[in-house]
């Protein structure tokens, strides 16, 4: 076993024990750093598999952006409601049975199919072509043949603003 | 174990996981942040096919879907915040009216 695999083994119990975290912490705040915790690992693994740009997005997008914002909210509303006292709701048992079956059934799923070797890959990949995860080579392809994917998320994230603010005013006129 | 069948297995996991977090937990946001635990094990697949396929298509892929949950944080959290400051709680136990 190389030093690689076993800093991938290392990241992918990292982030497999925050996920456990997140079911068994009490306050919000701490299930937000165990999900951290399983992001900044996620990125580690994206980094070993050499998708640099994703790790880096990753780091960026999700825990500078989303969960920083998570983190705020939570500070932001220091409620002392039952759920901060009781975790769990009343359908513990059905709803953890239920996702055994689906983890069970993905997992028949993954485990069944046969994953393509170099072989069956290189007869799908145009010739010559091999894909580097760089910057320069993303970033060239994103802007040169998903360019109008790249102006459609700036809609998206307009439309998203937009509905944020009617969704804040909304509730602004009905408590005034 | 191969590399790829080991992460496709750590993406079950977590999206379970994450399944279980929101079937079961009881804050409001607590949920939102396991839905986000369920999208990073779909996106963990999608990067480790991208990488074994070694197209970059997967990548620019992965890097929309993360626009698309800024997005989505950013619209669901204003509506948890009208929630709490309606109900003075984040218990979805409290929001039981919205059942219809």
């Amino acid at each position: 076993m190389n030093l690689e695999s076993l800093v991938l083994y290392f990241f992918a119990a990292a982030a497999l024990a925050g996920g456990v975290l997140m079911l068994v912490a009490r306050h919000p705040m701490r299930v937000a750093l165990a999900l951290i915790s399983s992001m900044v690992s996620l990125a580690g693994i994206y980094a070993i598999l050499g998708v640099h740009v994703i790790a880096v997005f990753q780091v960026l997008i999700y825990v500078g952006a989303v969960m920083v914002f998570m983190v705020y909210v939570i500070m932001l509303l220091d409620l002392r409601d039952p759920s901060f006292l009781e975790r769990y709701g009343r359908a513990v048992v059905p709803s953890v049975a239920l996702a055994g079956l689906l983890a069970i059934a993905l997992a028949a799923a993954v485990s069944g199919g046969q994953i393509m070797g170099a072989a069956e890959l290189a007869y799908f990949r145009p010739e010559g072509v091999t894909a580097t995860f760089e910057v320069e080579a993303f970033s060239a392809e994103f802007l040169d043949r998903y360019w109008l994917h790249f102006e459609l998320t700036s809609v998206l994230l307009l439309a998203a603003v937009v509905a944020a603010i009617a969704v804040i005013r909304t509730g602004r006129r009905r408590d005034g | 174990m191969d590399r790829t069948q080991l992460l496709l297995a750590l993406s079950v996991t977590l999206f379970s996981l994450g399944f279980v977090g929101v079937m079961v937990r009881r804050n409001a946001l607590v949920m939102l942040m396991c839905l986000e635990l369920m999208l990073n094990g779909v996106i963990l697949s999608l990067v480790t096919f991208a990488a074994h396929t070694g197209t970059l298509a997967g990548a620019v892929l992965v890097f929309l879907v993360f626009v698309v949950a800024a997005a989505e944080i950013a619209i669901a959290i204003p509506i948890v915040l009208l929630l709490s400051r309606q109900k003075r709680s984040l218990d979805v136990g409290a929001y039981s009216e919205l059942k219809g």
